[in-house]
């Protein structure tokens, strides 16, 4: 399995699709085909993926094809590896000195990890939104426009700002006052504009690190409908703690258990009324976690 | 039941000792009042003698053989000057060193090597940077006995561990959320420190940059060693004007023999000094309170 995959990967990797997932048209151009319907299509694809930090092994052998265009969730008890595997996929880990990946990760079947992916490029096509909320001390306008400047997409960026606060839907709560600081807004409309930040410059990818954990009910709720109508345009991988969330808002679901391991991922209506492995229903009926 | 506080042991549940809590609390309080009362007495002697001699002529005149016509304005001036020129030399080494420590150099050998030295050489004596600076700036690169860069670039030497440190604090400070948000969008390690550590790290660095010219402002060793003169009559007109500093002009009042000096004029030209430093700190406090109220 492994030198397969690996002898693959140095073979044209962008032109070989390895999922055998159906309706594909196997082409790397993902940015018009089939704006509002849902496909099947395998966007991202993990196979053998381990990670270690220093000695410790955080994901093991991690074999998963996350579908384009639906809400996939990430979840598992507290140390299994779900952050670090959210943070895999726009390489955040290269950030941490003692972390090394091994295996594959694909993303429009290119992986992520061969020498030439610039991780600056990748970070641009997939967005991040993380746990607590954490705009930039500049104006609200200044925030959302921040990836775009970066990633010198600033033609037309009020535009594109306020098409942003509008997907995000806090632009009518905010209209006004889009010159004060991201900062005096409530812990939730800051995390939606954190939202509205990531899909500024319109990547292909959200990844979401437990979004609503530091929020209120209310809160929580609108960032859950808010994924809800994301997913109608991009792919939202979202770790969560919080199963009636996962199960509230998304399509997927993986369940990572203690070691790292992906024990189990399939629709979310399948885990949650009738999971394959005992311990991941006992893991969702709150036997332990 | 037992309300007073009876005789018996039974009455309470027994006394401990607070002796040696009184005596160090007074002992405490005695070491905090010999550092204040004494430095207090001493502001208030030198103001003291300092009134009728601080004046506008004091201010605007140049050094003169007469105490009661004899001016500071040179050294003010070039006390000035010097700052200035040590802030523009140390603000970019400073803080581009304190950038590389903190968000380019792997926390390898080297740089703890380089950490500890820096923090080594903040601790150097002034007058070795000043035997420094007269080998190197004076000797080597020729730039001449006291002029106003000699002087700078010598006691930028001296202060740019301080500015170096504070300044990592300041980066230090920046919460790594914040690089990761930034890094998130797609940004460049540069693009990262530019828009988001640096400007969030400011404050920091302008507050540690401006206390470490306070402390530049005070030293004489390094000016006598790069032959800085003592009185200059005229104001510096270029960078390779001789120039003299407060505490120099000072140091030589003291060492005439007429009281009028040693006691009028001395004070006066040392109240100029500290009004001088403490507008400096009362800046960088400013400054902090400013921008602290956002964070």
């Amino acid at each position: 399995m492994t030198n397969e995959q690996m002898t693959s990967s140095e073979t044209e990797p962008t032109d070989d699709q390895l999922a055998p997932t159906p309706g594909t048209d196997g082409l790397t151009d993902t940015a018009d085909s089939g704006a509002d319907t849902t496909t099947d299509r395998t966007l991202l694809e993990a196979r053998n993926l381990d990670v270690y930090y220093g000695e410790e092994q955080a994901l093991s052998d991690v074999d998963i094809e996350i579908p384009e265009k639906q809400v996939t969730a990430v979840i598992g008890p507290s140390g299994c590896g779900k952050s670090t595997f959210l943070r895999c996929i726009n390489r955040m880990n290269d950030l941490v000195d003692s972390a090394r990946v091994e295996g594959e990760l694909r993303f429009d079947g290119k992986n992520v990890y061969d020498d030439d992916v610039d991780p600056v490029a990748l970070r641009r096509k997939i967005g991040m939104v993380f746990q607590s909320p954490n705009p930039f001390p500049k104006s609200i306008r200044d925030n959302v426009a921040y990836g775009l400047k970066v990633q010198g997409k600033d033609d037309d960026v009020d535009t594109k700002v306020r098409t942003a606060l509008e997907r995000a839907a806090l632009l009518e709560e905010v209209e006004d006052q889009l010159d004060s600081s991201g900062l005096d807004l409530s812990g939730g409309q800051q995390q939606r504009l954190c939202i509205a930040r990531a899909i500024a410059p319109d990547p292909d990818v959200i990844l979401m690190d437990e979004p609503a954990s530091a929020l209120d009910p209310v809160a929580t709720s609108k960032i859950e409908d808010l994924i809800e109508d994301l997913a109608e345009e991009y792919t939202v991988i979202i770790v969560t703690h919080n199963m009636q969330q996962a199960a509230r808002i998304s399509d997927k679901t993986a369940v990572f258990l203690t070691g790292g391991e992906l024990v189990e991922f399939d629709d979310t209506n399948k885990i949650f009324e009738n999971p394959e492995h005992e311990r991941v229903e006992d893991y969702i009926t709150g036997k332990f976690g | 039941m037992a309300a007073d506080t009876g005789e018996t042991p039974a009455d309470g549940f027994g006394r401990v000792s607070r002796t040696k809590d009184v005596a160090f609390r007074l002992l405490a309080l005695a070491a905090t009042l010999v550092g204040i009362v004494s430095l207090a007495a001493l502001l208030l002697n030198v103001a003291v003698d300092a009134v009728g001699w601080l004046d506008w002529q004091f201010l605007t005149n140049p050094p003169h053989p007469n105490p009661y016509e004899a001016g500071f304005l040179p050294a003010l001036v070039g006390s000035i000057a010097i700052m200035l020129m040590i802030a523009l030399v140390t603000f970019p080494l400073g803080v581009g060193a304190a950038v590389y420590l903190e968000e380019y150099a792997d926390d390898g050998y080297l740089t703890r090597f380089i950490q500890l030295n820096i923090a080594n050489l903040a601790g150097v004596p002034s007058v070795v940077y000043g035997l420094l600076g007269l080998g190197l700036f004076v000797g080597l690169f020729n730039i001449g006995y006291g002029t106003i860069l000699a002087a700078a670039f010598t006691v930028a030497l001296l202060i740019l561990p301080i500015v170096i440190i504070s300044a990592q604090e300041a980066i230090r400070a920046v919460p790594d959320s914040q690089r990761q948000a930034s890094y998130g969008m797609g940004a460049t390690k540069w693009q990262t420190i530019r828009n988001v550590v640096l400007p969030r790290a400011m404050p920091g660095i302008m507050t540690g940059t401006i206390l470490a010219l306070g402390r530049a402002i005070g030293e004489t060793a390094p000016l006598i060693m790069i032959a800085a003169p003592t009185t200059v009559f005229g104001l510096p007109n270029s960078f390779f004007s001789k120039v003299s500093a407060m505490p120099l002009q000072i140091y030589n009042w003291a060492s005439y023999p007429q009281t009028e000096f040693q006691y009028g004029v001395v004070a006066a030209g040392v109240v100029t000094l500290l009004v001088v430093l403490l507008t400096i700190n009362s800046i960088a406090i400013i400054i902090r309170n400013r921008y602290q109220q956002r964070t």
